[in-house]
């Protein structure tokens, strides 16, 4: 076991330092140099852009600056926001605990309602409940969630006006942020107010951004569900006279579960990437929106930097499931 | 279609053979949403084509004195913009049809650029084996690390927004697909006596790969490209709407909801056909691709 995970470990090494590399090319490939940008409108005279080009390093050859850029990354230096000077470290592990809050409840919300809709397809397949669920399932998979997103404030905050239209809580209120998850610290704030309204905020993007993968897993749910319920032991469970209930869930459901399990941990990326159009759409204050109002206002080494972090996340995550697999699962560690 | 075996994770299991156009289409007929699916796709396709002939108005067009104005069934619409205007007196009807074309345009741009380039490397990869294998395999892999979205995103600030820019992309997002697609199926293929037989008979690498292989690899990957398709519109959608696809006044369909992002609480015809139009045409080739892997997949035949 423990000769897989190092062997996991290792192989993204290589991984890693290609995407710094991208991620370091990114910076020289956008339109612009780098200094003139931070110079700005104003211009800038030809001796001190000389100058600052040497005090960057940018007159050093390529592969040189490169080894540098992975110096500064190994003292997890990323550079500055040319807008707002603050470091792009500082920048994403404050807006980060936004992102993860949403993207939580958005995974949380597709499990509890997509498993119960994927078991029902199953066990009354071909039924016109079985057609009607998968036909919602597909529609919400094809779902522009941007569009979706602009329906839902139009239904229920515009007209309906049940919840508020952006932002993670309500200006009457002001809870500590320790934890970062609004939820939880107006939790432990003990205001009602507050907890009510950091729901409220929560609810529609959260929806939004759980559509896809809602869609995803109860279509999942349903195929693994089908497979399982035609397997001896299904059919040796029913034979001891067991409640169909109690074989459904007890014998079929968890051993559905497990290949939806290993797909939800390889959906990160994607739910990372609806989080970009849920958070621009809903004005959360989360990496998602940060990256876009990056590049609207040209600030790449934000960019530069948010990209190289969500990337870095996503083979963590990935890492992660390949482990927590290999311990269920002793015939893929060879 | 000679009969495939698509398995790829597996070894290959002795597939039946759907010997004709006509067996194909008795399975795939079965599946009710896939015919749906391909009669929206043909009035869509139609729709593309014949724009010029039934947008009653042009889609840039601008009626001054009609600003936002409502469908003709409600109260203020009137019959010459049946679906209403937008902020500046465009007829929402003619941009949408004007839109499915694009759309069309942009799925069928990105599939082939991602085809084309995911099967060459996919091809390469498995017949060159070695150092280049690695290192195309790599590539493709590190490409996915990167969130779809974000990495189209990431590529078009690069590039400059715009909507050819913004094709090229999404086929790059979704080469890594194609790439690992052909390549396993390349190699499944490999190991087959026909391919030793024509490898003796005196056929050249390019022979292989192309006449002999490739062929046999065409049913997933005819799967994946009508898949395909629905992720390009809808990624490029994605992208117009962030305001890094298409430009205005180009109708496409997420550009013209990112320019109804101002004013959509007061006119909801803005925000909701184009929205419509995206959905239907995405479900459209997924219900198509769906459909397709159902017959195409012995492997999930009832």
């Amino acid at each position: 076991m423990i000769r897989f995970i190092l062997r996991r470990v290792t192989l993204i090494v290589p991984t890693f330092i290609a995407i710094t590399f991208l991620s370091f090319l990114l910076i020289r490939l956008v339109p612009g140099d780098p200094i003139e940008v931070r110079a700005g409108e104003h211009g800038i005279d030809p001796a001190r852009l000389a100058e600052l080009r040497h005090e960057y390093g940018l007159d050093q050859p390529l592969w040189r600056q490169f080894v540098t850029y992975e110096g500064q990354i190994a003292r997890g230096d990323l550079g500055v926001s040319v807008v707002t000077h603050a470091s792009v470290w500082d920048e994403f592990t404050t807006l980060f605990p936004a992102t993860v809050e949403l993207s939580v409840c958005a995974l949380l919300f597709a499990v509890i309602v997509g498993v119960p809709l994927g078991v029902i397809a199953a066990v009354k397949r071909g039924s016109a409940l079985d057609y009607g669920l998968m036909g919602i399932s597909v529609t919400g998979a094809s779902m522009p969630i941007f569009w979706w997103g602009l329906i839902m404030i139009l239904i229920f905050s515009v007209a309906l006006g049940w919840t508020p239209v952006s932002g993670r809580m309500s200006d009457m209120f002001f809870v500590e942020p320790w934890s970062g998850f609004m939820l939880i610290d107006a939790w432990f704030s003990d205001d009602q107010g507050a907890v009510r309204s950091a729901f409220s905020h929560l609810i529609l993007p959260t929806i939004v951004l759980g559509t896809i993968p809602l869609a995803t897993i109860a279509r999942m749910t349903r195929s693994s569900m089908l497979e399982v319920l035609s397997e001896d032991y299904i059919r040796t469970a029913r034979a001891k006279g067991l409640t169909s209930g109690r074989v459904v869930v007890i014998h079929a459901l968890r051993n559905a579960l497990i290949p939806v399990v290993t797909v939800l941990g390889l959906q990160v990326g994607s739910l990372l990437g609806g989080a970009i159009l849920t958070e621009t759409i809903f004005a959360w204050p989360g990496v998602g929106r940060w990256l876009i109002e990056s590049i609207q206002r040209r600030d790449y080494p934000v960019l530069q930097g948010g990209t190289l972090l969500i990337a870095t996340l996503v083979i963590l995550i990935n890492l992660g499931v390949d482990v927590t697999y290999g311990f269920l699962n002793p015939r893929i560690r060879r | 279609m000679s009969g495939v075996d698509t398995a790829i994770i597996e070894p290959p299991a002795p597939a039946p053979m759907p010997s004709s156009l006509r067996a194909f289409w008795r399975s795939f007929a079965e599946n009710r949403g896939a015919v749906v699916g391909v009669c929206v796709m043909g009035v869509l396709i139609l729709v593309a084509i014949l724009a010029d002939i039934v947008a009653p108005l042009s889609p840039i067009e601008q009626f001054r004195e009609h600003f936002l104005t409502p469908p003709m069934w409600q109260s203020g619409g009137i019959g010459e913009f049946p679906l209403g205007t937008d902020d500046v007196g465009r007829d929402m009807l003619s941009r949408l049809l004007y839109g499915a074309r694009l759309s069309i345009l942009i799925g069928l741009v990105v599939v082939v650029l991602a085809l084309t380039t995911g099967t060459v490397l996919g091809l390469t990869a498995a017949f060159a084996g070695g150092v280049a294998d690695i290192a195309i395999m790599r590539f493709v892999d590190i490409l996915l690390v990167f969130p779809s979205l974000l990495l189209a995103i990431v590529i078009v600030a690069i590039l400059g927004p715009g909507l050819f820019n913004a094709m090229i992309a999404v086929s790059i997002v979704t080469l890594p697909g194609y790439t690992r697609l052909v390549r396993a199926s390349a190699l499944s293929e490999l190991a087959k006596d026909y391919v030793t037989a024509t490898r003796c008979a005196g056929a050249g690498t390019l022979r292989l790969m192309f006449d002999t292989v490739l062929p046999n690899c065409l049913a997933p990957l005819i799967v994946q490209a009508s898949l395909g398709f629905s992720t390009a519109i809808l990624d490029a959608a994605a992208l117009g709407f962030l305001g890094l696809g298409a430009q205005p006044p180009t109708p496409e369909w997420g550009t013209m909801l990112a320019g109804a992002l101002q004013y959509y609480q007061r006119a909801w015809w803005v925000l909701t056909f184009p929205g419509i139009s995206i959905l239907l045409t995405v479900l459209a080739f997924n219900l198509f691709g769906d459909g397709l892997r159902d017959a195409l997949d012995p492997k999930l035949k009832r």
